[in-house]
C-alpha cells in the first residue's frame, strides 16, 4: 500500500550560475498538509514550478503514487492529479468564477452542458469543503480571499488529489487566514494532500503534520511538526551563519533625520501592504529592516522614498513633512537630501541601456553643475563619473560603456555612487547587495558603514539576514507589514528567525 | 411619404455601406479579443478584394473567387501571427507593414496579369454575386410602410449582406457559449490563466488570427465581387480604418459592432445625400465633416468623454513565460 | 527566466543586423518583380541609375529624401520616449496650413527670406499643435496614441479637403488648391550645390528645404542627446520605471515629445509647398509621413541613420519612377511593398535573424574586449 503521494529524488535545477535546487529528495504522504519552509530563494518556487510542469528538472525523478512520472508542462501535472493555487492568481479578471473554473476544462465545444456540470460540481465542493463563492460572481469584484477560493476551486474541479498552496496567505486577513486553513483540514480528511509554501512558523505549526526545511537551494531537513518547535525550524530556516567581519565602531546617534509615523500602505489591489509603522532614523546610525521580502518593505522604502502613494500616515525628513499620500515627488525630496539605491537596480535604479556616466546622473541630471543652460555638460558629467569611478572602484573603468555590460556588483556599485557622493542627510537602501559578488559586498559595506560615520541617517532594508546583523545598529523586523520587534544586531539568529517568520515576541506588548 | 421612400434608400445604402464594415470589425474582434491588435484589417481587405477579383475573372466563379480572397487575406493574416506571435514582434509596425505590402502589390500584380491600369476585368454573370429577392417581395410591395421595408430595404441584398449581418449572431455565440470563445477571451485578458490551465497561448492566438483572416477574406469579396463588380486600385479607401474605429467604438462587443457599423454607414449615407443641403440652424454641413464624423467619435470616445473603452487587457503584449 | 544576454559588438547590434534585415526586404521585393515576370537585377539597375545615373536624377532623389529626413526624425523623436507616431502624414497635412498661410499672406510684400522663416514657424506649430492633441490624451486621458493618431490622420484629410476646395481655393478657380505664390513664396533651388560638384540639375526641385532638413536632423541629435529634456525623454522610453524614480514627470515629457514630432513632421511641408509645387494642392504629402516610419525603423531613430535611410527610400522614389518608364509593369507602387517589407522587416521581425547571428558569433569565439557578463538576475 503505497501511502506516498509525492516523492522527489534527486531533482535538480540551475538557471545560467544560480544553483536554484541541489538535489533536493522530499517525501510526502498522502492525506497529509506537508509544509515546506525557507526564506527567499531557498529554492521552494523553483521546485513547486517543477512539480506543476513550468519548468523541467536539470536531473532527478518525480514520483506520483509510486510512479515515475514526466511532467512536461501543467497539463501533464492535472492529469497526474496536481493542482496548483498560486501567489499570484492567474485569473481572469473580468470572467465570473463558473468562467475561471471552467476554463481548460469545458467538458464539450458547446459550453451548455459543461456549465450545468459546473454548477453542479460546484455545488458539491461548496458542501463537503466549505468552499462557497456564488459562481455568477466576477472576480474582479471579489475580495481577495474569496478569489482565492476560486483558485482552489480551480484545482478542485479538475480533480487535484495533491494540492500545491504558494505563499496563500500573503493576501489574507487574518479571519481569512483561519477559514483556509480549516479547509485545508477538510481538504486533508478527504485524502487529499497538500502541499503548503510559507514562510511563516505559526501557520506551519498550526496546520501541517509535516514539515521539510529548504535553505539556499538545499533540502535541508524534514520534521514531523509535533516533535519539534518554532525556535528548531527557525534555526534550521535561518542557518547558523559567520557573522561577516565588518569594522564598525559604536554608534553615535545624533537627532533625528528621518521619521515614520503610523505609516499605512495600500496596494493595487486593495491590500494593505504596510500597516502603521513608526520609527525613527537618527544621524549617525543604521536602522536596519530585516524580514522575508513581500512583508511589506518594498512598499515602505517605496513610499518613503516618494514613488509610491501611503494611504494614511506622516514621514517628516530633517524635521519637515513629506507629502507620502498625495504628490511626493522623488525629485523634490533628493533636494531636500534623500538618496534612495532601491531594490530593483535594474528597471528602476538604472537605465541598463545608458552608458556608464549617464546613470550616475539619473535623478540628478537637473544639477547645474551636469548642465550648461538646457545643455548637458557632457565633460563634466564625463569628469565626474570618472572620480566616482576610482573612488569606488567601479570595473571597467570606463564611463562610456553601457550599462548592461557592467557585472552586478559593479552596476550596484555605480547606483551607490551615484547616491552617497551626493552628500545626503539620509540614505535610504533596498537590498544593496542581491546579485553581487563576494568582493563587491565589502566594499559595499564599508562605504555603508562610512555614511554612517559621516552623520548620515541609514535606513537598510534587505533579505539577507546576515547583513542586517553586521551592518546595523538597530534592527527592526518587519513582518506582515508591521514591525513586530526591535532588537540588537548581535540578537540571536534564532530570535531574529522567530520575528521573521510571525511568531509572537514574549518581550513585546501585546499589539 | 417622400420622407419615407428617402429614408429606405438612406437605410438601404446604410445596409450596402455597413457590410464590408462589420465583416471587418468582427475580423478585428475575434484577433484583439485574443490580444493580438490588428490595424493591418485595411491591407487584408484590400487584399481579398483584389484576389477575390482576380479568381474570379480568371475562372468566371465567384465562389472560386470568395475561396481565393479568403485564402490570400488568411495568408496576410499568418504573417501578422508569425510576427507578433511567435517573434514577439511589435504588432502596429506588423500591421502596417501589411498595409503597404498590400497596397503595392495588388496594383502591381493587377497590372501585371490583367494590364488594365490596376484594375481586374469587369465580373459578370456568374463571376459576379448577385442579388437575393426574398420570396414574395415583389407581391409585398405594395403594402404601405410594411412593403417597402419587406421588399427593398430587407430583400434584395446579397447573400455575403445576409451572411455578415448573421455573422453578428454567430459571434456572439461563439464568444459567449462555446469553449473556442471561452478561451479566446481569456487569453485575451490573463494568457498566464490559460497556460496554466494547460492551453496552448500560442496556438489559441493563431486560431484567432486566422479566423480575423477568414472574414477580412469575406469582406474583401464582397467589395469587388458584390458590391462592385471587379477590383479597382485602393477601393478600401479606409474602411479598414472605420472598421477598427467601429470596433473600438463599440467596445469589442459583437453586438455593439452591429450598431456601430450601421452607425457609421448611416453618417456615410447621410453625408453624400446632405450634399449641399441646408439643415435647419447649422446651415450646410460641409460634407468632409460627415466623413470626419466616424474618426471624431472614436477620438472622443477614447478620450473618455463618452465612457470607457477598456481594451482586452492582455491586448498587444506578446506572451512570454516569465516565472 | 530570461534567456542570458549574450552581447553583440556595436556594429553588428547597428550595422550588420539592420543591413540584413534590410537585405532580405529587398530579396522579398526582388520575388515580386519575378512574378510580374521581369527581371530584378535589370530592375535593380535601372533604380540605381535612374536615382544616381544623372544630375536631374540626383536632384529629385534628394528632393524626396528631404520629405523623409523630416517624417523619419518626427517619428524618430516619438519612438525615443516609447511612443509611435504614425500621425506624421496628418500631421504634415495639416502643417500645411502653417505653410500656406505665411505665404498667402506675406508673399505680396516681403521678399522670401522672411516669408521663409514664418512658414518654417508656422508649419512648426501647427504640426506641433496637430500631434499636441494625442500626446495630452495619451498622458491624462490614457487614449492610446497609436489610434487616435490614425484617427487623426483621417481627420486631417477631411478638414484638409474642406480648407482646400471651400476656403482657400480663389474664386472661380476649379482647382482645390490655393493661388500660386509669388517669388517670395519660392524656396530657392540647390542647383549651385550640384553644379559645385560638376552636376546639372536640370528640373529637380531640389531646394534649400533640405539644408534645413539636415540642420533638423543636427538638432534633434543636440536636443536628444545633448539636452536634459533629451536625457529625460531617452529615460521615459528606456524604462518609465527609472524616470518615475528620478523624479521625471511622464505627462509633460509625453506631451513635449509629441509637440516636437509634430513639428518635425509639420516641417516636412515646406518641402512639396515651397519648394517645388508653389502652392498648396490636395494631399502634397502622398504618404511621406508613412514613408518616415520605415525611414526610423531602419536609421534605428538616430540622425546619423535616418539621412542615409531617407536618401534610400528617396533613391527608391526616383529610382522607380524610371523603371516603369522601361517596365511598364512595375509602378511606383513597387516602392510601397519595398516599405512594407523594409518595415517588416525592420520593424516587427527585427529580431528574426539575431539567434542565428548570436550563435555564429558564439562560434567564432566570443567577439571584442574581455566583458564580464551581466549576473543573471
Amino acid at each position: 500500500m503505497n501511502d506516498i503521494a509525492i516523492e522527489l529524488k534527486g531533482i535538480d535545477k540551475k538557471f545560467g550560475l544560480v544553483h536554484a535546487n541541489k538535489n533536493i529528495n522530499m517525501r510526502v504522504r498522502k492525506g497529509t498538509i506537508h509544509g515546506i519552509i525557507g526564506e527567499n530563494g531557498a529554492g521552494k518556487s523553483t521546485l513547486m514550478s517543477i512539480l506543476y510542469g513550468f519548468y523541467q528538472a536539470g536531473a532527478g525523478d518525480i514520483f506520483v503514487d509510486g510512479k515515475k512520472t514526466v511532467i512536461k508542462d501543467p497539463n501533464a501535472a492535472i492529469a497526474a492529479g496536481i493542482g496548483m493555487v498560486h501567489q499570484h492568481f492567474m485569473l481572469v479578471e473580468n470572467f465570473t468564477v463558473l468562467e475561471n473554473i471552467m476554463l481548460g476544462a469545458e467538458e464539450s465545444q458547446v459550453l451548455n452542458a459543461g456549465i450545468t456540470k459546473a454548477r453542479q460540481e460546484l455545488k458539491r465542493l461548496e458542501q463537503e469543503y466549505e468552499l462557497d463563492v456564488d459562481p455568477d460572481a466576477i472576480i474582479e469584484e471579489l475580495p481577495v480571499g474569496l478569489q482565492q477560493r476560486v483558485e482552489i476551486l480551480k484545482a478542485l474541479y479538475r480533480g487535484a488529489e495533491i494540492l500545491i498552496l504558494d505563499e496563500p496567505t500573503g493576501v489574507l486577513t487574518p479571519a481569512e487566514a483561519d477559514h483556509l486553513f480549516r479547509i485545508l483540514e477538510q481538504l486533508k480528511s478527504q485524502g487529499k494532500t497538500i502541499l503548503l509554501i510559507t514562510h511563516k512558523l505559526r501557520e506551519i505549526m498550526a496546520v501541517t503534520d509535516e514539515v521539510s526545511v529548504m535553505r539556499r537551494g538545499e533540502m535541508v531537513a524534514t520534521r514531523t511538526t509535533a516533535e519539534t518547535s518554532v525556535e528548531e525550524l527557525a534555526e534550521l530556516m535561518v542557518g547558523r551563519h559567520v557573522l561577516l567581519q565588518v569594522d564598525k565602531g559604536p554608534a553615535s546617534p545624533g537627532e533625528v533625520l528621518l521619521s515614520v509615523e503610523n505609516l499605512s500602505v495600500r496596494d493595487g489591489r486593495g491590500v494593505d501592504m504596510v500597516k502603521n509603522v513608526s520609527f525613527d532614523v537618527r544621524a549617525g546610525e543604521i536602522v536596519g529592516i530585516a524580514g522575508v521580502a513581500g512583508n511589506g518593505q518594498s512598499e515602505l522604502l517605496q513610499a518613503i522614498s516618494g514613488i509610491r502613494r501611503a494611504t494614511t500616515g506622516k514621514v517628516l525628513l530633517q524635521g519637515e513633512p513629506i507629502h507620502v499620500t498625495g504628490t511626493a515627488d522623488p525629485s523634490e525630496l533628493r533636494h531636500r537630501g534623500l538618496a534612495h539605491v532601491p531594490e530593483d537596480r535594474q528597471h528602476m535604479g538604472l537605465v541598463l541601456k545608458f552608458d556608464e556616466s549617464e546613470n550616475s546622473i539619473l535623478g540628478y541630471h537637473d544639477d547645474p553643475k551636469y548642465l550648461n543652460g538646457l545643455f548637458l555638460n557632457i565633460d563634466a558629467i564625463r569628469k565626474d563619473a570618472v572620480d566616482k569611478i576610482e573612488k569606488y572602484d567601479i570595473r571597467p573603468p570606463n564611463p562610456k560603456l553601457k550599462t548592461a555590460n557592467f557585472s552586478g556588483g559593479n552596476q550596484q556599485k555605480i547606483v551607490l555612487a551615484r547616491e552617497m557622493e551626493r552628500d545626503p542627510a539620509v540614505l535610504v537602501i533596498g537590498q544593496p547587495t542581491r546579485g553581487v559578488d563576494v568582493g563587491a559586498i565589502e566594499f559595499i559595506h564599508k562605504r555603508i558603514i562610512e555614511m554612517r560615520d559621516a552623520g548620515k541617517a541609514v535606513l537598510l532594508v534587505s533579505v539577507e539576514l546576515d547583513e542586517i546583523r553586521s551592518l546595523a545598529d538597530r534592527v527592526l523586523v518587519m513582518f506582515d507589514g508591521r514591525i513586530v520587534g526591535e532588537r540588537a544586531p548581535d540578537a540571536g539568529e534564532g530570535e531574529l528567525g522567530l520575528l521573521m517568520a510571525g511568531v509572537e515576541d514574549s518581550k513585546e506588548a501585546a499589539q | 411619404m417622400e420622407y419615407f421612400e428617402t429614408l429606405i434608400v438612406i437605410l438601404q445604402s446604410t445596409v450596402r455601406v455597413s457590410v464590408p464594415l462589420i465583416l471587418a470589425a468582427l475580423a478585428g474582434l475575434y484577433s484583439e479579443r485574443a490580444g493580438i491588435f490588428d490595424i493591418g484589417l485595411e491591407g487584408k481587405m484590400l487584399a481579398a478584394a483584389f484576389a477575390g477579383g482576380a479568381a474570379a475573372a480568371v475562372t468566371g466563379s465567384a465562389f472560386i473567387g470568395l475561396c481565393g480572397a479568403i485564402l490570400v487575406s488568411v495568408c496576410l493574416a499568418l504573417v501578422h501571427g508569425f510576427a507578433s506571435i511567435t517573434q514577439r514582434g511589435n504588432q502596429i509596425v506588423s500591421g502596417v507593414a501589411i498595409n503597404f505590402i498590400a497596397l503595392g502589390a495588388t496594383v502591381i500584380l493587377g497590372q501585371a496579369w490583367f494590364r488594365q491600369g490596376g484594375r481586374t476585368p469587369q465580373l459578370s454573370g456568374d463571376a459576379r454575386f448577385t442579388t437575393v429577392e426574398l420570396p414574395f417581395a415583389a407581391e409585398l410591395a405594395e403594402i404601405p410602410i410594411l412593403g417597402p421595408i419587406y421588399s427593398d430595404l430587407l430583400s434584395g441584398h446579397f447573400l455575403l449582406t445576409y451572411l455578415a449581418f448573421m455573422l453578428i449572431p454567430f459571434t456572439w455565440w461563439v464568444l459567449y457559449r462555446t469553449r473556442f470563445g471561452l478561451r479566446l477571451r481569456a487569453v485575451g485578458e490573463n494568457p498566464g490563466a490559460v497556460d496554466t490551465a494547460g492551453i496552448s497561448v500560442t496556438w489559441m492566438r493563431y486560431r484567432a488570427v486566422i479566423c480575423c483572416g477568414i472574414l477580412c477574406g469575406i469582406a474583401g469579396a464582397y467589395l469587388s465581387m458584390a458590391m462592385t463588380a471587379g477590383f479597382v486600385k485602393g477601393m478600401t479607401a479606409g474602411k479598414g480604418f472605420i472598421a477598427l474605429a467601429a470596433l473600438i467604438f463599440a467596445k469589442w462587443k459583437p453586438v455593439n459592432v452591429m450598431f456601430a457599423c450601421l452607425l457609421f454607414g448611416f453618417l456615410d449615407a447621410m453625408s453624400i445625400r446632405m450634399q449641399g443641403n441646408e439643415l435647419p440652424i447649422i446651415g450646410v454641413v460641409p460634407v468632409q465633416f460627415m466623413q470626419a464624423l466616424p474618426y471624431l467619435l472614436t477620438v472622443i470616445l477614447l478620450a473618455g468623454f463618452i465612457g470607457k473603452a477598456i481594451p482586452p487587457r492582455a491586448g498587444g503584449v506578446p506572451y512570454v513565460k516569465e516565472r | 527566466m530570461s534567456v542570458p544576454y549574450a552581447k553583440l559588438p556595436a556594429w553588428v547590434d547597428y550595422g550588420l543586423i539592420p543591413l540584413i534585415n534590410l537585405i532580405v526586404a529587398f530579396l522579398v521585393a526582388g520575388l515580386v518583380v519575378l512574378a510580374v515576370g521581369e527581371s530584378p537585377l535589370r530592375a535593380a539597375s535601372l533604380l540605381i541609375e535612374g536615382a544616381f545615373g544623372y544630375g536631374e536624377g540626383i536632384g529629385f532623389t534628394l528632393y524626396y529624401a528631404t520629405n523623409f529626413i523630416f517624417t523619419g526624425l518626427a517619428v524618430a523623436v516619438a519612438f525615443h520616449c516609447g511612443l509611435f507616431n504614425i500621425g506624421g502624414e496628418g500631421q504634415a497635412y495639416v502643417a500645411g496650413l502653417g505653410v500656406a498661410l505665411p505665404c498667402l499672406w506675406l508673399d505680396q510684400f516681403a521678399p522670401w527670406y522672411i516669408v521663409f522663416p514664418a512658414a518654417i514657424l508656422g508649419s512648426a506649430m501647427v504640426g506641433g499643435f496637430w500631434a499636441m492633441i494625442p500626446g495630452w490624451l495619451q498622458a491624462k486621458r490614457g487614449s492610446h496614441v497609436v489610434i487616435t493618431t490614425i484617427m487623426f490622420n483621417f481627420i486631417a484629410s477631411s478638414l484638409m479637403v474642406y480648407v482646400l476646395v471651400d476656403v482657400l481655393k480663389p474664386a472661380g478657380s476649379m482647382a482645390p488648391q490655393t493661388r500660386a505664390f509669388t517669388d517670395a513664396g519660392q524656396l530657392p533651388r540647390l542647383d549651385w550645390l550640384l553644379a559645385s560638384v560638376g552636376l546639372d540639375i536640370g528640373g529637380a526641385p531640389f531646394n534649400l528645404s533640405f539644408l534645413l532638413a539636415l540642420v533638423a536632423a543636427f538638432v534633434v541629435w543636440v536636443v536628444i542627446w545633448r539636452t536634459k529634456l533629451g536625457y529625460e525623454i531617452r529615460t521615459m522610453g528606456h524604462s518609465p520605471t527609472a524616470a518615475a524614480y528620478a523624479g521625471i514627470r511622464q505627462s509633460r515629457i509625453i506631451i513635449i515629445t509629441m509637440m516636437m514630432s509634430g513639428a518635425l513632421a509639420g516641417m516636412m511641408a515646406l518641402n512639396p509647398i515651397m519648394g517645388d509645387q508653389h502652392r498648396m494642392q490636395l494631399d502634397f504629402v502622398s504618404g511621406a509621413g508613412f514613408v518616415g516610419i520605415a525611414v526610423a525603423l531602419m536609421g534605428r531613430s538616430h540622425p546619423v541613420g535616418i539621412v542615409p535611410a531617407a536618401i534610400l527610400f528617396g533613391m527608391l522614389y526616383q529610382g522607380g519612377a524610371e523603371i516603369s518608364f522601361e517596365m511598364p509593369q512595375i509602378s511606383r507602387d513597387m516602392i510601397t511593398i519595398i516599405q512594407g517589407l523594409v518595415i517588416l522587416f525592420a520593424g516587427a521581425l527585427e529580431n528574426m535573424f539575431r539567434p542565428a547571428i548570436t550563435a555564429f558569433f558564439a562560434t567564432l569565439g566570443g567577439a571584442g574586449s574581455d566583458k564580464p557578463l551581466p549576473a543573471a538576475e
